[in-house]
């Protein structure tokens, strides 16, 4: 909770840090859609409060009664004009006509707007109370942390989302890109969204989900394509340190065949120093220790016997920047008291605490931690 | 016309000295429309200030960013139980004390139709309140022992099922409404039999004071809108109880067929909360502005106009759920359609107010408040009915500062000045003036420092029913201006409840007609006797007391 700013990092470059949910700063279409029927229905209402409100303010400040009239003389008895109610029923029926006129073109262009053939497919799937997102034509599950690429003028890349929920009813909304959709279990919802400009999109959960529905954050990341095309091929592989096919995944098999190995297997990925070898090493019996524990019952690490389904995929998590749903950054210090007691952190939340040993504790750090 | 004597006269009421306990017995053994009247409004507002101290630690908890003072579920039931008791145990009992006290005595009859009928409806109604409360004490939930109910006051499915709402702590919700929906269907009745079957002779329909009639269709939309309510309720116990899959989506059930049920009560319930608000309006404006209500008929139309509408208005808290673009965009027209007939009442209160002398007493002042709030509640209202608008707002705090606009700035504002101006008439005492002024102005500033700021903190994204917010996001300023807000507010209904025993021990006598009014029951002494009216009022006009005080140009020749 301390390191609140260093969750904002990231933001879009044109906006204050204050104005990152804010709706009349749109920066997708969807979003710039709902400004404008915004707009409309704004200043028409605020000139109906002006006249009405002046009406009334007049009434009261001009017929209040002089506190020296002691006459009792009753005012001139009025019961009412046909006209004048005429009046005043068919003129609020036009503004309602034309508002709905309106309306009715603006749902129509945001629901049934055709998809572009190469719009990006992501599954937004709800869980009490974090995020996962599938995008099921590159074959990523990810948590939490939602990468798209940037739409703009060069190149337009919408998002088609699919919604869905695995428990209760959840919604889905980043003020800047699109107003919500709910998230409803048996039912996909659908929605597309574009990001004009690349940067950290920040959201809530919007439906009251149970205990920790305020913590149930949204981070939209948008890239340049080049950007997303790389974040999508390091998502796509398996769990790995830095280098690609390196030490840890060679040292992971050389692990499981024998300690006496462990060397031999480390001298055979090459260029690495004797540093580097024995950091391999300890990784090696780090993921041993994460393996043989309950994580792996929740937890997907690709790649590796961890095929839990139940809490989030783990296969990238030190490429994010934030853990627990958005709510605390990815520090080793935070995700050391995370994964120590989630109850602390997060009362409530489905994660128990795995009353894990101080020694364990690091060495499961250490692990999620280059899960790169 | 000597049906009613003027200058008035009644009898001698004899008061017998009662022990404590006779006292007692005589209030719960009573049957008088009055005396139920009374209790009705009394336990609103000992619910009211529950609920309002349950709004107090809510407001504490958001004032600051992440901050500790109560843990989620702590803070989930709270806003649950907020909701719940201002809906169900506040604004429900306001309806029915207003035209329990109120329309038999405006309408010239000695007791509504079914009095036994209306106490089982108080008792089963204040049962069903102790119930829900009782979760307290004795509720099992997902938190263990001692939970109240925590799944929001409109309860969605599937998190009310067993899977999710653990324990009982859901039921208590749950029974505890659908008991209590039994004392407002009995109420409810009773309003339309009295209305229908007890008039006094000389008042047609069309001759009910526009308070009779508000409360006459109000009673109607009751009886059609707390069934759906009813049912779903029975179908979720089923679900929990019986192993039924009607919102159970593991097991195939639907989500969204619950939320249809819930607002298709859910929205005519918004009326039927408001409609007693309008009905004090429409008699406090004319007597304060010393003129007839304009447009009286146009008010009884737009009346009957809300009560048909208000059933075709309900998907309006759906449009994010995904419906198709053809639902959303009838209801955004049915939305959008509700508002002129509400607008034109708004023309006509104002309108009543043009060249009259107004007098600003306590009771005026309330609704001359009212009637702003509730302009900015109606106009947010076709902000939210504007779809493309609505996905980005609803379920934010721009939809708490909108119907908080309604409930409290509209209806709570316009009640308070039903209490004001009716108080003497229930009592015999007057209110004093100088406190209610000071507690008139310390909840104008209270209610809009609290509420106008949530519009903006809705804007920029912060959404509804968060125990905490992160710093940061642009929230934290308005969140502690809201605060404060509440702090005025809570002065202000400690200061009415000074005010209530301060001039029920030592107010001015009322006498019986301290406004100079026009309705029947400012014909009857103060308190009005258990029979109303030693002889039945005979009628000419809607304004049967300005014919008896100007004889010359009395109303019934015009109308």
């Amino acid at each position: 909770m301390l390191a609140i700013p260093a969750l904002l990092q990231a933001q879009v470059p044109s906006v204050g840090i204050n104005d990152i949910t804010d709706i009349f700063k749109p920066l997708g279409t969807q979003a710039e859609l709902d400004k404008a029927a915004a707009l409309l229905v704004c200043y028409v209402c605020l000139g109906i409060f002006l006249v009405v409100g002046g009406l009334i303010a007049y009434a009261i400040f001009r017929y209040r009664r002089d506190p020296n009239d002691n006459t009792h003389q009753e005012p001139a008895q009025v019961y009412g004009s046909n006209q004048i109610e005429i009046a005043w029923t068919v003129i609020p029926i036009l503004i309602v006509f034309t508002l709905t006129g309106v309306t009715a073109r603006i749902i129509a262009a945001s629901q049934d707007a055709k998809l572009p053939k190469t719009a990006l497919k992501v599954t937004v799937i709800g869980h009490q109370w974090w995020w996962e997102y599938r995008y099921p034509d590159l074959g990523i599950v990810t948590a939490n942390e939602l990468h798209i690429p940037v739409s703009d003028r060069s190149e337009a890349n919408a998002v088609y989302i699919t919604e869905q929920s695995v428990d209760v009813a959840h919604s889905f909304w980043v003020p800047q890109l699109s107003g919500k959709t709910d998230v409803i279990p048996n039912r996909d919802n659908h929605l597309w969204i574009d990001a004009h400009q690349p940067g950290l999109y920040l959201g809530n959960c919007t439906e009251y989900c149970g205990t920790q529905h305020a913590n149930m954050l949204i981070r939209v990341i948008a890239q340049p394509k080049a950007e997303f095309d790389k974040w999508v091929e390091n998502e796509r592989r398996a769990a790995v340190g830095s280098g690609g096919e390196n030490a840890l995944e060679a040292a992971a098999q050389a692990g499981a065949s024998g300690a006496p190995m462990l060397q031999n297997a480390s001298l055979n990925t090459n260029a690495q120093q004797p540093q580097a070898n024995s950091a391999g090493t300890k990784l090696v019996q780090d993921k041993l220790v994460f393996e043989s524990l309950a994580c792996v019952n929740c937890h997907t690490v690709k790649g590796t016997p961890a095929i839990g389904k139940f809490g989030p995929d783990l296969t990238h998590l030190a490429s994010r920047s934030t853990i627990a749903a958005g709510m605390i950054p990815n520090t080793t210090a935070d995700l050391r008291a995370w994964v120590d007691d989630p109850q602390t952190v997060k009362p409530g939340c489905l994660m128990p605490s795995m009353k894990l040993t101080d020694k364990q504790l690091d060495q499961v750090v250490e692990y999620l931690q280059s899960l790169k | 016309m000597a049906s009613i004597d003027y200058p008035l006269q009644h009898p001698i009421t004899h008061e017998k000295h009662m022990s404590f306990s006779e006292w007692l017995f005589s209030w719960i053994t009573t049957v008088d429309h009055k005396r139920l009247g009374i209790m009705y409004m009394t336990t609103a507002i000992i619910f009211l200030a529950i609920a309002g101290l349950m709004a107090t630690v809510i407001r504490l908890q958001l004032a600051v960013p992440a901050n500790h003072l109560v843990d989620p579920d702590t803070f989930n039931r709270l806003f649950t139980m907020h909701g719940t008791t201002m809906v169900f145990f506040v604004g429900m009992p306001i309806v029915a004390g207003m035209s329990n006290f109120l329309v038999p005595i405006m309408v010239g009859a000695r007791d509504m139709a079914f009095p036994r009928l209306n106490a089982f409806g108080y008792w089963i109604f204040l049962f069903g309140g102790i119930l829900l409360y009782s979760s307290y004490v004795i509720g099992d939930g997902l938190q263990g022992a001692g939970s109240a109910p925590d799944v929001g006051w409109f309860a969605y499915a599937p998190l009310t099922e067993r899977a999710f709402s653990r324990g009982a702590s859901t039921d208590f919700w749950t029974l505890g409404i659908l008991i209590a929906g039994l004392g407002s269907l009995a109420s409810a009745v009773n309003v339309i039999a009295t209305c229908i079957s007890l008039r006094c002779p000389g008042m047609t329909l069309i001759r009910m004071p526009l308070f009779v009639w508000l409360m006459f269709v109000d009673a109607f939309i009751i009886i059609l809108a707390l069934p759906p309510l009813t049912a779903a309720q029975v179908m979720l116990l089923m679900d929990r109880y019986l192993g039924a899959h009607f919102f159970d989506t593991q097991a195939g059930g639907s989500a969204l067929l619950w939320q249809h049920f819930f607002w298709i009560f859910g929205h005519p319930e918004v009326y039927i909360l408001v409609f007693p608000a309008f009905a004090t309006v429409s008699e406090i404006i004319p007597v304060f502005s010393r003129k007839p209500i304009f447009g009286r008929a146009a008010m009884v139309g737009a009346t009957i106009a809300i009560g048909f509408i208000s059933f075709g208005v309900w998907a309006h808290h759906m449009f994010a759920v995904g419906m198709t673009s053809v639902s959303n965009t009838f209801f955004a027209a049915s939305t959008m359609i509700i508002a002129v007939p509400t607008g034109v009442k708004i023309f006509n209160w104002t309108a009543t107010m043009y060249g009259g002398k107004l007098r600003m007493d306590t009771p005026m002042l309330f609704c001359l408040a009212f009637l702003f709030q509730f302009l900015v509640a109606g106009l947010t209202g076709v902000m939210l009915g504007m779809v493309p608008f609505d996905w980005q707002l609803t379920d934010s705090y721009f939809v708490v500062g909108h119907f908080h606009f309604v409930l409290v700035g509209g209806i709570v504002f316009a009640v308070f000045g039903g209490i004001y101006y009716w108080f003497p008439k229930a009592f015999g005492k007057m209110l004093n003036e100088k406190l209610g002024k000071l507690h008139f102005w310390l909840f104008v500033v209270g209610f809009n420092v609290t509420f106008i700021p949530m519009h903006f903190v809705g804007f920029t994204g912060m959404p509804r029913r968060v125990y905490t917010y992160a710093p940061g996001r642009g929230w934290e300023f308005w969140n502690m201006v809201e605060t404060i807000g509440v702090l005025f507010q809570a002065l202000s209904i400690l200061t009415f409840l000074v005010n209530v025993v301060y001039s029920l021990r030592s107010g001015q006598e009322a006498g019986d007609d301290p406004w100079d009014g026009w309705t029947l029951e400012w014909t009857t002494s103060s308190p009005p006797p258990e029979y109303n009216f030693e002889k039945l009022p005979v009628v000419r006009s809607s304004r049967p007391l300005w014919d008896l005080k100007h004889p010359q140009d009395p109303d019934w020749k015009y109308e």
